[in-house]
């Protein structure tokens, strides 16, 4: 599905990602570990599509398409996902208001109608639920005063609205007390499937003990250092970092 | 002959015209106005308050002071720019004309008419006599010229004990009758004790003739009165505004003032409050949306005389193209005025490298117990606020109008009327080119 070759990235003169090669296939959920300034976020939102970063060498392709000149929105509209690790406030918008926005623009980017307004509260309806989002919560401006636990629940219920192939869980287990880990954790396994694929970014091995990655891979220094099943999260968790650089 | 000259050789025949025999006191403010206007004539980028703000291109055209001719419309094609959703007494002007036709007034329980009527008639002479031109600056030669012209406007007198059960729309429209019309709308509103009013106003050409508006309007607020007033400019590109309003506010009682600022060529509004008692409050909100070469100027001026006093103002401006904004806020708290409250704000994005914006905050302090604040940011658009707006599959477009309308949220938030707030939002999609994706 995801396939990463050689990617090579910098910001300003600066150069982040210095040859990343990943295989995600559809089914797959991979974890990326690794110390602060890896790389793990850059590489997030590079493969999102953010444009203060320039791809300087290598390519990024979903299912066979090179996503080299397509902007963010029409990354996401392919079916890329990525969860912020500190989502904006935007008062004046609500839950609901914001995501029925991009739902219908994501329609719109391939031709459908706007969903109709009962089939989009059904929708909405089921993923709160499987969020334990109350309906209180879905008026509330996008952001606005959430508390850390709010705003990841909040990322993965828009995540759960868009059905994206390919999700990118960036840090979604900082800031999380354990009900709250458990609940985003839940929601996440559900929605996996074998036509989708999930990426989770993290530093710590606790929230893969709740979502069972097949591939865990480390970041250092802009590349990937050493790859492996699940239990070389538990290897990472006992003895560090130091002994892979 | 240039503007100034031509309306000095026309106050006469104006004066002539419109007075009468119980006008004694009005005649002589508007002499005393017509020679302070004579004698200082339109102000220049060499005064201070209006360094940035030429008028140049306003006062160059040959404007029609008095047009003759009588133009009549229909309501169908001039109801969009009332709030037709909602009952309301209507006051509304052609050519500065009143249109009974258009209106909806009342004299029942309270008055809500015409300038011009109350002006003339002796049972309103104690009124004026005590109203009238008080609280105006006298400094200020513009305003002194609407004095000198004043005849026509609205007048709303609410007695004390009354919550009007529905709002007051001034509409002044402009059909084009005249290549370029010069109009002086005069209004006075006086608010008794615990009563409440909201008031929506608009200046609206409806074709693009050149037009130039020099509007007063002065607002007595008793103890413990609430008035709203909002005002809706989103003109032509060739209608020019200068807009006075003057408040004088008396204990415990609550003046808002909402300015949303998007169309017209040029726009001054001068917006003085005046506090006379203690535990007021003054509430000033603007939010200004423009592009292409246009100019808005929001003047305020709050002075806080009484002790235990709140004001707060929030101004949001957002300039595209070669637009100018300028932002002057000048806050007085005088010696007697402790424990006063008062919050300013000023935030501006500018959208292109083209606009400018000039923001100046004056506080004047002369008491020492006070918690004064203000704020000005100019800034643009956050590239990690669209970047996320756009990883959710919003296109850039309508991701910048999305954060734009986020950013003057807080100042639409305070509209009380919401049928007003859905016309003021859906006029910022249009005016930000979009449509916003979701219902409000």
């Amino acid at each position: 599905m995801l396939e990463i070759k050689n990617l090579h990235a910098t910001i300003g003169d600066k150069e982040i990602l210095k040859g990343i090669n990943l295989n995600v296939k559809a089914g797959e959920v991979h974890a990326i570990m690794g110390p602060n300034g890896s790389g793990k976020s850059t590489l997030a939102t590079v493969i999102a599509g953010k444009e203060e970063y320039e791809v300087t060498k290598g390519t990024i392709t979903l299912n066979n398409e090179d996503l080299e000149d397509l902007a963010p929105e029409e990354r996401a509209h392919k079916g890329i996902f990525l969860s912020f690790q500190y989502p904006i406030e935007i008062p004046g918008v609500s839950v609901t208001n914001f995501i029925k926005t991009a739902i219908n623009e994501t329609r719109k980017a391939s031709g459908q109608e706007d969903l109709p307004a009962k089939d989009m509260l059904k929708k909405i309806r089921e993923k709160a639920e499987l969020l334990e989002i109350d309906r209180k919560f879905l008026s509330r401006s996008l952001n606005e005063g959430f508390s850390g636990g709010e705003t990841k629940r909040n990322e993965i219920f828009q995540m759960a609205m868009l059905e994206p192939k390919l999700a990118i869980l960036d840090e979604t287990d900082s800031g999380l007390d354990i009900d709250a880990l458990k609940v985003v954790a839940n929601g996440v396994n559900k929605l996996k499937s074998k036509d989708n694929a999930v990426i989770l970014i993290t530093h710590y091995q606790r929230l893969l003990d709740y979502i069972v990655p097949d591939f865990v891979h480390v970041l250092h220094n802009g590349k990937i250092v050493k790859s492996g099943g699940k239990e070389l999260a538990h290897e990472l968790e006992a003895k560090g970092y130091d002994w892979l650089k | 002959m240039n503007l100034k000259e031509k309306l000095i050789t026309s106050f006469l025949a104006f004066e002539n015209k419109v007075s009468t025999d119980t006008e004694t006191t009005v005649h002589d403010t508007r002499s005393k106005a017509f020679s302070h206007f004579e004698k200082n004539g339109f102000p220049t980028r060499k005064d201070e308050e209006w360094k940035y703000t030429p008028l140049k291109s306003v006062l160059k055209h040959d404007y029609t002071l008095f047009p003759t001719t009588n133009t009549a419309i229909e309501f169908a094609t001039v109801k969009e720019y009332f709030i037709h959703e909602i009952d309301s007494y209507k006051i509304v002007f052609i050519d500065g004309v009143y249109s009974s036709y258009l209106s909806e007034t009342t004299h029942d329980g309270c008055d809500i008419c015409l300038m011009s009527s109350s002006l003339k008639k002796p049972k309103y002479k104690m009124v004026i006599d005590h109203y009238f031109d008080k609280i105006t600056s006298k400094n200020d030669s513009v305003t002194s010229l609407n004095t000198a012209f004043s005849n026509e406007g609205a007048y709303i007198h609410i007695p004390k004990n009354t919550v009007l059960p529905k709002p007051i729309q001034i509409i002044h429209f402009s059909t084009g009758s005249e290549a370029q019309l010069m109009l002086q709308p005069r209004s006075l509103v006086i608010v008794g004790e615990n009563s409440h009013v909201q008031i929506v106003e608009r200046h609206q050409s409806l074709t693009n003739n050149v037009v130039f508006t020099n509007s007063v309007t002065e607002i007595f607020a008793a103890k413990r009165a609430i008035v709203d007033y909002y005002k809706i400019q989103n003109d032509k590109k060739t209608a020019s505004l200068i807009d006075s309003t003057y408040v004088q506010q008396k204990q415990q009682s609550i003046v808002s003032v909402n300015t949303f600022s998007f169309g017209g060529n040029f726009t001054r509004n001068n917006l003085e409050f005046h506090q006379e008692g203690e535990h007021i409050d003054s509430i000033l909100n603007g939010i200004t949306i423009i592009g292409d070469k246009q100019l808005v100027d929001n003047h305020t001026l709050v002075n806080h005389n009484y002790p235990n006093c709140e004001s707060h103002e929030l101004y949001k401006g957002i300039y595209a193209d070669k637009s100018t904004g300028v932002f002057n806020g000048k806050v007085i708290v005088k010696q007697a005025a402790q424990k006063t409250n008062a919050y300013q704000q000023n935030n501006n994005i500018i959208i292109d490298d083209g606009a400018t914006i000039n923001t100046k905050p004056q506080l004047e302090i002369f008491a020492d117990d006070v918690k004064c604040s203000h704020g000005c940011t100019i800034g643009q658009l956050d590239e990690d606020a669209l970047f996320y707006l756009r990883s959710r599959g919003i296109p850039k477009k309508e991701a910048e109008a999305l954060l734009l309308y986020a950013f003057a949220n807080d100042a639409l938030e305070k509209i009380k009327i919401p049928e007003l707030k859905t016309r003021i939002t859906k006029l910022i999609a249009n005016k930000l080119g979009v449509e916003l994706g979701f219902e409000l």
